[in-house]
């Protein structure tokens, strides 16, 4: 079966729905969104905490309340959905192989894609952690969505590893619903995830938080029965001697999350092996032309909002692509400079950029008293002061098409540095 | 009654009761796990080897050589996964390349065909990415990689398909010679059956001498691996070893069936015949040795690691042969590498000790081979096309890492030995194969399973019996 | 002198909280870090998500809130009020769940249509 769309939307999560309906508001007028579960909204239905929403609705929202609010509005589009359909392979020249159980096999032809996949957790294999091979070892998203969505407990006495938002997030989820969290494991000398999960998660319930320490075995027939938690020194090697036995029957693995890229991969879209997600320019297009990303996908984002706006971004620029219009021009790599991790958008094609460009960075480090500066060779464009920055809370700045005007070199560098006199 | 009751469903034992089922016996097949291929058949190189290892003479090279020339057509009757990819055994000097010599002398010996010594760049033309000081290889070009645990099922399955009857969940606690037959006591249930075969893997000497005079001990030896991820699939085009030592074959670089990249194994001793934790000094050995070999193996992309056990004793050759003071009883046992690879020829040789021992067989006038279903990832199109209109379930990804169908699990509920355990699904289909370790699919074959068998999801195991998944309900009132 | 770290946005600004002089809170870096420090060492409040069991609706769950903030020390009574709650599908965003928690007047509200 083949089938013409001008935007295809692979995946109706947070970032596919704002994607879809922006695109649909900019004059695409097929517009189909294909997502492998039953149920449009991805991973917010199952976070059914809060702290959602405070940028873009100015209202603190819960996961679902704020998937919600999209998946309303994509009802009110004519926006095609398809539901519990697999997109298996996108080919450069922009066609979507998917598969369902109605339509079976689909070939269906895009005058533009957005690539709106999500991500992955890391598993136990990929840091591998020794020992025993039990039941009862879950990555903390999987554990959620047993919990939250079905009502299942997974375990009683619970480790975490890691204190990213997910593995702080479940501490708490399990606590409430009545098991006991032994544990929050980190092996870095700060926490990854937001302070304020810290607090509401962890300092509420009283559950320690050991940083500087890892996982070192899991002990367990058929089910976990205990695990070692070893003090690491400065090069995250683990100290002989400093190990602690833990009676549990439950790990929950929050150790990372890896952008969900292999139909990218398999197009040959250029990957940053920074973010692990596509280079994208400003307006989120990969090096394929006509082929966007946005969301987690391109890069692991802690606040939904940004989601929504990099998004938005990104499902205007495909309706401008499938209807004719495309963006090129003359390219602006963009450079992580000093303390920087990485950067989205890598690179600007500025004449059209608007206002403003939006652009998202992470640092490498627990940082205070800095100062960000976007440089064109040795001279300034912008600066923006910060207090705290931390490689858990990924900065967003807006750097203004004037400014980009004034460039003179190939490149503008985004660099992080003390501030005078700090 | 049973003619033959085989104790351990692994590749030797399946193997066994598949050739068994070939005849007009009546085959009691005897496993104390709730599945079969749950023992070291799960955890191994998955390599079927040439034959130049083994001491000529041997049991082990003879049955070496007759399986791995046995194991391609097989695989293609069964549908199990086979690749014959060749191997080379690595030299770095010239005490190396005087051990490559002397491997290919015993090969030539065993009767391995196609053998040849290369030189350094011929070594390196065919694996350009090898270590460039290596000094010479022992390329074999018959060695070959297989799918262990997808062979072991689909044996077991053609057993059951022609009539041999599968006791899972069956520990055997005693064996009793009670005049003609033996009575055999295995978990809930007594089986009486005329002769016994002993394929219990890591714990054949224990069930060898609940009939008989204890003669051999199992020395368990364990073997840890990386897995990587497929993107490490073509880092090396052949199995690539290093020369052996006196421990055994070392740690070896090899492509896997499912075009994942095996790296291991280290050859430790286990603290007992089930010890399978991964250890850190394990798999730092690991990393020593196989980067020494290819400094391009990446193990940052490790999606698993495993361990598994050799059943070792203090003779350096399998014990196939029948009791000496047991009647009717017939032991195969101590088969470590190379099991797997001799395991074709292991059950047909299992099953002339038997003949000689006075077990008549004359085959049947039907026998059917259990070919594994297509997977619908390996399907053409036009493949694809016609299940789907056979069930629409070929519709629904349930893995999405490799693109493992609900029509794919449905086929293996159907199977003669379904699975029952999230694993056993993995095992059949490959679903939590891939590189998020189950992560997606997981709670969806999960909740299959649940379904199928109709019982909650509590009841449902992640592989063993006792390994359960979920503890309970939320809100069921109080959860501790 | 308490350090306090601000839980209303995700900020997360580390506030100082002199008890000694009314409660000052220093640190903020918007006006509502200023009530959530004073008030958090004195009557701290959550606000806090579950679910309850649901009959008919896509899954078995479906999620709640509670309506406002409650006194942290309800925590356990309130998450005890949803054992014995089944819904039934459909259920709106905002539809009530459980009307009183322990008297505090705020009510648990669905947050998912389902």
């Amino acid at each position: 079966m083949t089938k013409r769309y001008d935007v295809v939307v692979i995946g109706a999560g947070p970032a596919g729905l704002a994607a879809a309906c922006k695109a649909c508001e900019k004059g695409a007028r097929r517009v189909l969104v294909a997502e492998r579960d039953r149920e449009a909204g991805g991973i917010l239905n199952q976070c059914i905490h809060n702290g959602f929403g405070l940028h873009y609705f100015k209202e603190e929202l819960t996961g679902p309340e704020y998937a919600g609010r999209f998946v309303d509005l994509l009802g009110k589009t004519g926006v095609e959905l398809k539901l519990d359909t697999m997109v298996v392979d996108i080919t450069k020249d922009k066609t979507v192989h998917a598969i369902n159980t109605t339509d079976g096999y689909m070939e269906l032809k895009a005058g533009a894609i957005v690539l709106a996949m999500g991500c992955r957790e890391r598993t136990r294999g990929a840091i591998a952690i020794p020992g025993d091979r039990p039941a009862g070892i879950f990555t903390a998203g999987a554990a959620q969505r047993y919990v939250n969505m079905e009502g299942w407990m997974v375990g009683k006495r619970v480790v975490v590893l890691g204190s990213g938002d997910i593995g702080l997030i479940m501490a708490r989820r399990m606590t409430l619903e009545g098991a006991k969290v032994l544990a929050c494991v980190e092996l870095m000398p700060y926490s990854n995830g937001l302070t304020r999960n810290i607090v509401q998660c962890l300092q509420d319930y009283d559950i320690p938080l050991y940083l500087s320490h890892t996982i070192t075995n899991i002990i367990g027939k058929e089910r976990v029965a205990q695990v070692v938690v070893s003090k690491v020194d400065e090069n995250r090697r683990p100290i002989p001697g400093s190990e602690i036995l833990f009676d549990c029957d439950t790990v929950l693995l929050s150790v990372g999350l890896i952008p969900e890229n292999e139909l990218t991969r398999s197009a040959e879209i250029a990957i940053d092996p920074r973010t692990n997600g596509a280079i994208v320019f400003e307006n989120m297009e990969t090096s394929a032309p006509g082929i966007f990303g946005c969301g987690n996908v391109v890069h692991v984002h802690d606040l939904v909002d940004f989601v929504t706006g990099e998004s938005q971004r990104a499902g205007a620029a495909a309706a401008r692509h499938a209807l004719g219009q495309q963006d090129t021009g003359g390219v602006l790599e963009v450079e992580a400079g000093s303390c920087v991790t990485y950067t989205v958008p890598q690179r600007v094609r500025r004449d059209h950029v608007e206002k403003s460009m939006e652009l998202f960075f992470r640092v490498n480090n627990v940082y205070h008293n800095m100062e960000i500066k976007v440089m064109d060779g040795d001279s300034q464009l912008c600066r923006f002061k910060r207090e705290h920055m931390a490689p858990g809370e990924m900065e967003r700045i807006a750097v203004p098409r004037v400014l980009l005007d004034k460039v003179r070199g190939d490149r503008i560098t985004v660099t992080v540095v003390p501030q005078e006199g700090a | 009654m049973f003619d033959v009751a085989v104790i351990g469903c692994g590749v030797v034992g399946s193997g066994i009761a598949c050739e068994l089922s070939r005849f007009r016996l009546s085959v009691a097949m005897v496993e104390k796990e709730n599945d079969v291929a749950c023992g070291t058949t799960k955890a191994n190189s998955a390599i079927v080897h040439a034959g130049y290892d083994p001491e000529p003479g041997t049991k082990m090279a003879r049955l070496n050589v007759e399986g791995s020339r046995m194991m391609e057509d097989l695989c293609r009757r069964l549908n199990v996964r086979y690749k014959r990819i060749g191997s080379l055994v690595l030299a770095f000097r010239e005490s190396e390349m005087e051990c490559v010599r002397a491997l290919y002398g015993r090969g030539l010996q065993n009767g391995v065909e196609g053998l040849r010594i290369l030189a350094k760049e011929e070594t390196l033309k065919l694996e350009p990415g090898l270590n460039p000081e290596v000094a010479g290889a022992l390329y074999a070009p018959s060695a070959a990689i297989v799918d262990p645990w997808g062979l072991a099922i689909a044996l077991a399955q053609t057993a059951v398909l022609n009539g041999a009857k599968l006791y899972l969940n069956s520990p055997v606690e005693s064996i009793e010679e009670a005049g003609g037959f033996y009575r055999i006591r295995a978990g809930k249930n007594n089986i009486e059956a005329k002769y016994v075969v002993n394929a219990a893997g890591t714990h054949a000497d224990e069930i060898n001498n609940l009939a008989a005079k204890p003669f051999f001990k199992i020395l368990p030896v364990k073997g840890e691996y990386y897995l990587l991820d497929k993107n490490q699939g073509g880092v090396v085009s052949h199995t690539i070893f290093h020369t052996p030592t006196a421990a055994g074959k070392g740690v070896l670089i090899s492509p896997t069936v499912q075009g994942n990249l095996i790296v291991g194994p280290t050859a430790d001793p286990a603290s007992g015949p089930d010890d399978t934790a991964v250890t850190a000094e394990g798999l730092q050995k690991i990393a020593r040795e196989a980067l020494r070999c290819d400094a391009s193996v990446n193990l940052r992309e490790s999606i698993r690691n495993f361990a598994g056990v050799r059943a070792a004793t203090e003779r350096d050759d399998f014990i196939l042969e029948a009791s000496p003071d047991a009647p009717r009883f017939v032991n195969a046992a101590a088969i470590k590498s190379p099991g797997l690879s001799a395991s074709p020829a292991i059950a047909k040789e299992a099953r002339k000790i038997l003949e000689g021992i006075g077990l008549r067989c004359e085959e049947k006038e039907h026998f059917t081979e259990y070919r594994r279903p297509p997977l619908f990832k390996d399907m053409t199109d036009g493949e694809r096309r016609i299940a789907f209109g056979r069930d629409p379930l070929y519709g629904r990804v349930v893995c999405r890492c490799e693109t493992v169908t609900q029509g794919d699990i449905r086929a293996a509920l159907r199977g003669p030995i379904p699975p029952v355990s999230v694993d056993g699904v993995k095992r059949r289909c490959g679903a939590g194969m891939g590189r998020c370790q189950g992560g997606f699919c997981g709670p969806r074959v999960h909740e299959l399973l649940s379904r199928a068998y109709r019982v909650p999801m509590e009841r449902i195991m992640q592989d063993k019996t006792g390994s359960y998944i979920l503890t309970g309900e939320t809100k069921a009132g109080d959860a501790t | 002198m308490t350090n306090v770290i601000c839980i209303v946005c995700p900020k997360g600004c580390h506030l100082q909280v002199d008890e000694n002089n009314d409660y000052a809170v220093t640190g903020f870096g918007c006006a509502r870090g200023i009530d959530y420090g004073k008030k958090e060492l004195q009557n701290p409040t959550r606000v806090i998500t579950s679910t309850v069991r649901l009959e008919g609706g896509i899954h078995r769950r479906c999620p709640v809130k509670t309506a406002a903030d409650i006194p942290k020390g309800m925590i356990p009574d309130a998450m005890g009020l949803l054992n014995t709650v089944q819904l039934k599908s459909p259920v709106k965003v905002g539809d009530v769940v459980v009307p009183d928690i322990c008297g505090t007047g705020v009510p648990w509200v669905a947050t998912r249509n389902m």
